[in-house]
């Protein structure tokens, strides 16, 4: 690392920390939305679906579909983003719903395999849907929201990402109220403890699964969104990278735990951020932010190394 | 008939293979007989993946990085990129070897955890390998970035390399017929280490793994190290036909190892019938043979019912096989050609 001896050092460096921390902090509340999503299904049927990313990728194109024509017939910016935010939560709830019917209700009682395969050939089947619906082309994402930067601590954040941290917060929030505080939460909770002493109490075990999948589905939307809108584009091949960071958010705070992913979520994005802002420096050069898909693998083979259950997950025994 | 006399049957299989070549090649062009040599690395790279995924239980989503170190390592250590001109029967076994390593580098810290973490990881790490790749071309220039390395080194048999034609009695047999056997010849050993792999006290071990890992530890037998065998054991099968890959190919490039490969090899396992070798077989020549002939049939069909083109070759064979494993993982969960004892352990769990 060269230091040029008469800028100080720890001021241009504080500058970027922060600068990279709150790009880091917005990149990981969207982890934090869509590692909910796995963490939901898999703290209740111990799978990981692994479609999970590309309703993340249908979410964003839906609602760019929706957000265009709404925006040309000239309704002001804010209302288009929400109006297609709720189109594209809608299609994918009924996209999380017809998954969960279709590919992984059938396979309840398979053996463990059967549904991960299943849940491979539904993410393929996605993909290329939404290749013949919206082409192989980049969408850019319109400019609607003011994206006039502001000034913290000598580092640059825009209202679009203030917004996104408002809005993961508010969702986050919710949905812990949802889960802890509510009829249907208990109903989940108890599912996931065990179906079969839940269904006993009364419990509609395949109606609490559906609503789940539902639900995930849905955060994904937003978070599809909310990815297209931070970097401008969206692309029929966006959700399996996405996917597969945010399952290794949801390990990351212990996968089954709603808390775990968040946190999982938010540190992924900033240990990401941060590593493609030094990883040049600190290689003197040899590795440049062409690696910043890198740092999520890495961290998940740290975790699973050093402590398999997560930050915030208890122990689990290994089911066979 | 054939069973009476089991040594004319396989008389007859072998001269059905040796002919197999000059029938395609005479009947459907040259080209075909490339499909027919694709098929075989499938078919070894099928073989490999079944080791994990069929017999040991264990579901690997980026078995095709072995395939690509395998491949870069050939393609490395014989062509002109690096100035290293080493012989094919030198690098395919320390391909093997390479590959084997990563596999218990990769397997080591998953594998004593739930199965499911194997294969996220193995996903990652198909992806990684892959990005590596792609960049690793400076500052130093290793693998040559997206372009790939070319004009790599012909395999060669004997000293005469599987380029050239061969002059046989006054009869010139094509560089990719002489492939073609080569590739029998190396599939058939596979076929051959895996049988008896199958019956051994190590197949029986991993079957045991994937069945009840429980009773299998239970049992006394050390799962993780035979699980972490029947993973760099699949690794390096993938390493040796990565290696026969690039000699074949005489060029690499990132993308011939995208995750798409990964999940093609799979669907050859899951839908052939995991765990069983004849099925594997059947997977890989169906699903390496198939795409070829939807390449060349369903452009025109498409043309001839709705006058244009929708679906090209490539997202119509994503799309089939996507759906195919949906379908075959539902209706058929033991695959098309299921072994016997694999079909009862799914009937069993479906009707429990």
């Amino acid at each position: 690392m060269k230091r040029h001896p008469r800028v100080p050092f720890h001021y241009a460096a504080m500058d970027t920390l922060i600068q990279q921390l709150i790009n880091g902090l917005t990149l990981g509340s969207i982890y934090a939305l869509v590692a909910l999503g796995y963490t939901m299904v898999y703290g209740i049927l111990g799978l990981i679906n692994f479609a999970h990313g590309e309703v993340v990728m249908i979410g964003a194109l839906t609602a760019l579909a929706a957000i265009k024509p709404l925006a040309a017939a000239g309704v002001p910016g804010p209302l288009a983003v929400l109006g297609g935010c709720l189109v594209a939560m809608l299609v994918c709830l009924c996209l999380g719903l017809i998954v969960e019917r279709v590919a992984y209700r059938p396979l309840r009682r398979a053996p463990r395999l059967a549904p991960l395969i299943t849940a491979i050939g539904v993410s393929m089947v996605l993909q290329q849907l939404a290749m013949l619906a919206w082409g192989r082309n980049y969408h850019s994402f319109p400019q609607l929201l003011p994206a006039t930067p502001r000034e913290i601590l000598g580092a640059q954040i825009s209202d679009l990402q203030i917004l996104i941290l408002v809005v993961a917060t508010v969702i986050m929030s919710g949905l812990l109220l949802l889960v802890n505080r509510t009829r249907l939460g208990r109903a989940m909770r108890a599912t996931a403890e065990n179906p079969q002493i839940a269904a006993l109490m009364g419990v509609d075990a395949d109606r609490i699964i559906a609503l789940t999948f539902a639900l995930g589905s849905a955060l994904a939307a937003i978070a599809g969104v909310m990815v297209a809108a931070n970097y401008g584009i969206a692309h029929y091949n966006m959700g399996f990278i996405l996917g597969l960071k945010a399952f290794t958010a949801a390990v990351l705070g212990g996968i089954g735990n709603l808390g775990g992913a968040m946190l999982g979520g938010v540190l992924l994005g900033v240990i990401e951020a941060l590593g493609a802002g030094y990883i040049g420096d600190l290689t003197g050069g040899f590795l440049g932010s062409d690696y910043q898909d890198v740092f999520a693998f890495f961290v998940l083979i740290g975790v699973l190394v050093l402590r398999p259950s997560g930050l915030m997950g208890e122990k689990l025994a290994e089911r066979a | 008939m054939l069973k009476a006399k089991p040594f004319a049957g396989v008389l007859l299989a072998g001269l059905a293979l040796a002919a197999l070549p000059f029938v395609v090649g005479a009947g459907m062009g040259n080209a075909w007989v490339r499909v027919l040599d694709f098929a075989l690395l499938y078919i070894m790279l099928a073989l490999g993946l079944n080791i994990v995924v069929g017999f040991a239980g264990l579901l690997d989503l980026g078995y095709i990085a072995f395939y690509a170190i395998g491949a870069y390592l050939y393609a490395l250590l014989a062509s002109p990129h690096f100035g290293l001109h080493w012989p094919a029967w030198a690098i395919l076994p320390l391909g093997a070897a390479v590959a084997g390593l990563f596999g218990i580098l990769l397997g080591a810290p998953t594998l004593r955890l739930r199965g499911d973490y194997l294969a996220i990881v193995t996903l990652g790490f198909g992806e990684i390998i892959r990005i590596f790749l792609n960049n690793l071309n400076s500052p130093v220039n290793i693998t040559n970035g997206p372009q790939g390395i070319a004009r790599i080194d012909a395999l060669n048999v004997g000293g005469h390399s599987l380029a050239q034609p061969l002059q046989f009695f006054g009869l010139s047999i094509p560089g990719i017929y002489l492939s073609y056997y080569l590739f029998v010849f190396l599939a058939l050993a596979i076929i051959f280490i895996t049988l008896r792999l199958e019956d051994s006290r190590i197949g029986r071990a991993w079957v045991a793994i994937r069945e009840d890992e429980i009773a299998a530890k239970a049992c006394g037998i050390n799962t993780r190290n035979i699980k972490l065998l029947a993973f760099a054991m699949g690794a390096s099968f993938g390493g040796v036909a990565g290696g026969l890959f690039a000699g074949f190919q005489e060029f690499v490039s990132p993308e011939s190892f995208s995750l798409m490969e990964s999940v093609m090899v799979l669907c050859m396992v899951v839908i052939g019938g995991m765990g069983h070798i004849p099925g594997v077989i059947l997977g890989g020549l169906l699903l390496a043979v198939l795409p070829e002939a939807l390449r060349h049939g369903a452009g025109p069909a498409q043309q001839a019912l709705f006058g244009r083109v929708l679906l090209d070759p490539e997202s119509l064979r994503i799309l089939a096989f996507g759906l195919a494993l949906i379908l075959v993982m539902i209706y058929r969960p033991a695959g098309l050609w299921p072994s016997p004892t694999r079909r009862r352990e799914f009937a069993k769990a479906d009707g429990s």
